[in-house]
């Protein structure tokens, strides 16, 4: 489904992945750990198409498509869905506009008529139930004054709305509270299906305890330096980054 | 990479004004110039009392010693009064009864408008009255709301129908020597809409007022006066548009609402004017005085207001609180984008006791256009307890343009509480970004962003308001990247 090859990108002249692979078949989950400042979640930006990075090198095909040469929107379009670290707050656009909005231009761009009024409010009570998400929350402007469990689980109710075929989470857990914590990686485990994947980045090996991976990567310095089965994630949790240092 | 914020910007300013079309209808047009005669042509071909013709007289002279403001954030180069038309009216064969013998070209007009009167009349049940350059063609419903003693017509025809209740409150809200351009209006004004509301009487439906410049190098000067009496209510709508001409032209008009005791006056506006081309030329110079008073107790005034067109906007619809506990607001947004102008804003008086002032000003630039709030909120010795709250904010669409805020605030008394709030803010590429990976594109994503911000005036807007409204700020701006 997605094939990173060789993948070298920087900011500022200054080189942050140094040549990444990676594959991911559909049903998979794939988990991207490591220390920080390592390059997880520019990873996870330039997959999603974030301009302020230079591609030096490499080539990231996505289902057979080539998604260096494609827009952000495009990029989403054809199913590449990114949960973010830090959400951004957009005043005055209530949640139901927003993803009206997400939904029908990405309908648009699959040549499709946008969807029926009823038909919408319809799949958005659908997943609002699947997800255990308060009513109210799809009133509200999108992501202001909301909590930090908030905007993951506003984020996890778009990835459910949307429907990609590959989730990328950017450190997901990052200021949640076990509950929260739950609630969002039980609705990813609902949205696992045979035909899409997930690729979780993550600090720490908490959240694999409830979303379980396929496959371990550890990134570190730029380049993937190790991958493994979920026993990798354990592995790291008990000896540290500092291992991984020590070995790379 | 892609969404380069020049390329799109440049993208989305060169798109064509929509309502530029121009109708070949006759024409019956004064000769160029401002004069005495000028002025007496007009009101003869109205067919107006004694009284009228001094009115405008009067006015005339005042104006002649009066000289053009320049205090206003504006730039604009002289203005030649004796190069403007000062009437057009469509040539008329016969008194119109029935919306089928209005001129076919004007009902295409209005069909391009987007407000076909056959279709409004009979959808949306809101009562129209549609002005073309200066006479009022025709006007719906007044039958309808003839029966609960609404008067809702052209101000000529009210002039004739109902002219002691003109006399009694024409000017009495904008002096005729208020100001320059208000006098201009007072010597010259054409045509307007003229409503009364009954004691007691709620306007079952929104009234809305069309207004359009046809013709060429002809000035429009439309007066519109509304009285609620006490205890009434109503709503009402202007929508505005001209058509695309190289020269500048000049509109100057006045409103004036009077809301006796326990009324309340919601007046909504929609001003779309050709704005010129992204060169700066042409466009239409918009110099307006709106203004009304709550002359009884708990009266209330509201003005909301979305400003997408012109060359220049020069514009402070205001609120005078004579009656104690009577309430006034401003809602306000404000577009400019290429080279436009706009200096606007509100004032509110607190001449009563326990009275109380909203203002909510959003102000939005693109391109290399000024964008200008200017307000007064005025608190006197006599308005003991009173309010004002102001929020006053500025969305940057690219770095080129500019956003002004001047604020003036007087209280004469200890026991009123004036509270000023403003912010500027530039979308940023990080919602930009968040709006692109959910498949939404960077046009699309403006007018989100833009139109989320500007939420708290356009919720105030009548419905077929608000989605007209908001179609036109995504039109106007689309694009536009921080």
């Amino acid at each position: 489904m997605l094939s990173i090859k060789n993948l070298r990108a920087s900011i500022n002249g200054k080189e942050i992945l140094r040549g990444i692979n990676l594959e991911i078949r559909p049903g998979e989950v794939h988990a991207i750990m490591g220390p920080n400042g390592t390059g997880k979640s520019t990873l996870a930006s330039v997959i999603a198409g974030r301009d302020i990075f230079e591609i030096e090198e490499g080539e990231i095909i996505f289902r057979g498509k080539n998604l260096l040469e494609m827009p952000v929107e495009d990029r989403a379009s054809e199913g590449i869905f990114l949960s973010f670290q830090y959400p951004v707050e957009i005043p005055g656009v209530s949640i139901t506009n927003f993803m009206r909005t997400a939904v029908n231009e990405q309908r648009k761009y699959h040549g499709l008529d946008p969807m029926p009024a009823n038909e919408f409010l319809a799949k958005m009570e659908e997943k609002k139930r699947m997800l255990d998400i308060h009513a109210k929350l799809a009133n509200r402007s999108v992501n202001e004054g909301f909590s930090g469990g908030e905007k993951k689980k506003n984020e996890i109710f778009q990835l459910a709305m949307l429907e990609p075929a590959l989730a990328i989470l950017d450190e997901t857990d990052s200021g949640l509270d076990i509950d929260a914590l739950k609630v969002v990686a039980n609705g990813v485990n609902k949205l696992r299906r045979p035909d899409n994947a997930f690729l979780v980045i993550t600090h720490y090996q908490r959240l694999l305890d409830y979303i379980v991976p396929d496959i371990v990567h550890v990134l570190f310095d730029g380049r993937i330096v190790r991958s493994g089965g979920k026993e990798l994630a354990m592995e790291l949790e008990e000896k540290g980054y500092e291992w991984i240092r020590a070995e790379a | 990479m892609e969404n380069d914020p020049n390329n799109i910007l440049d993208e989305v300013t060169s798109g064509e004004y929509k309502y530029g079309f121009y109708t070949d209808i006759e024409m019956e047009t004064a000769p160029k110039g401002l004069s005495e005669d000028t002025i007496r042509f007009i009101s003869a071909k109205k067919n107006e009392p004694e009284w009228l013709l001094e009115f405008r007289l009067n006015a005339y002279r005042k104006w002649l010693s009066m000289t053009e403001p320049t205090w206003a954030h504006l730039h604009h180069p002289p203005i030649n009064y004796q190069d403007i038309i000062y009437y057009a009216a469509p040539k008329k064969k016969k008194e119109l009864a029935s919306l089928d013998e209005v001129d076919p070209e004007l009902i295409e007009t209005f069909n391009k408008l987007g407000i076909s009167l056959e279709e409004q009349k009979r959808l949306s049940g809101v009562a129209v009255d549609a002005v073309i350059d200066s006479v009022s063609v025709k006007t719906t419903f007044s039958e309808t709301l003839e029966k609960q003693g609404i008067i809702f017509c052209s101000f000529s025809e009210a002039v004739q129908k109902v002219p002691e209740l003109v006399k009694q409150y024409l000017g009495t809200v904008v002096p005729s020597d208020d100001n320059y351009f208000a006098a201009l209006n007072s010597a010259v004004f054409s045509d307007g809409s003229f409503c009364y509301i009954p004691k007691g009487v709620r306007c079952p439906i929104e009234l809305s007022t069309y207004f359009r410049i046809n013709a060429a190098n002809t000035g429009q000067f439309e007066r519109t006066l509304i009285i609620g009496d006490e205890g009434s209510y109503v709503s009402y709508m202007e929508g505005c548009t001209a058509p695309m001409r190289d020269e500048n032209q000049l509109h100057a008009a006045i409103v004036e609402i009077i809301a006796l005791k326990d009324a309340e006056v919601k007046y909504s506006t929609v001003q779309n004017w050709y704005p010129g081309n992204k060169k700066g030329e042409g466009g239409i110079y918009n110099f307006v005085t709106k203004r009304g008073i709550c002359k009884g107790n708990n009266s209330k005034i509201s003005w909301t207001q979305v400003e997408t067109g012109s060359a220049i906007t020069w514009k402070y619809p205001s609120v005078v609180l004579m009656g104690d506990n009577t309430v006034g607001e401003f809602y306000s947004v404000a577009v400019t984008n290429n080279y436009q102008q706009a200096d606007t804003g509100t004032k509110m008086i607190h001449l009563g006791r326990n009275t109380k002032s909203t203002i909510i000003s959003k102000g939005i630039s693109a391109g290399q256009s000024n964008n200008s709030y200017r307000g007064l909120v005025k608190m006197t010795k006599r308005a003991l307890n009173s309010r004002n709250f102001s929020q006053c904010d500025s969305l940057l669409l690219g770095d080129k343009c500019g956003a002004h805020t001047f604020p003036y605030i007087k209280t004469e008394n200890q026991s009123s509480i004036v509270e000023h709030e403003a912010t500027t803010s530039k979308i940023s590429d990080d919602q930009l970004f968040y709006c692109n990976q959910r498949g939404i594109s960077t046009e699309s994503a403006i007018g989100l962003i833009v139109n989320g911000y500007a939420r708290e005036v356009l919720k105030q807007l009548p419905m077929e308001f608000a989605v007209e409204a908001q179609k036109l700020l995504a039109i106007s701006l689309e694009g536009s990247v921080g």
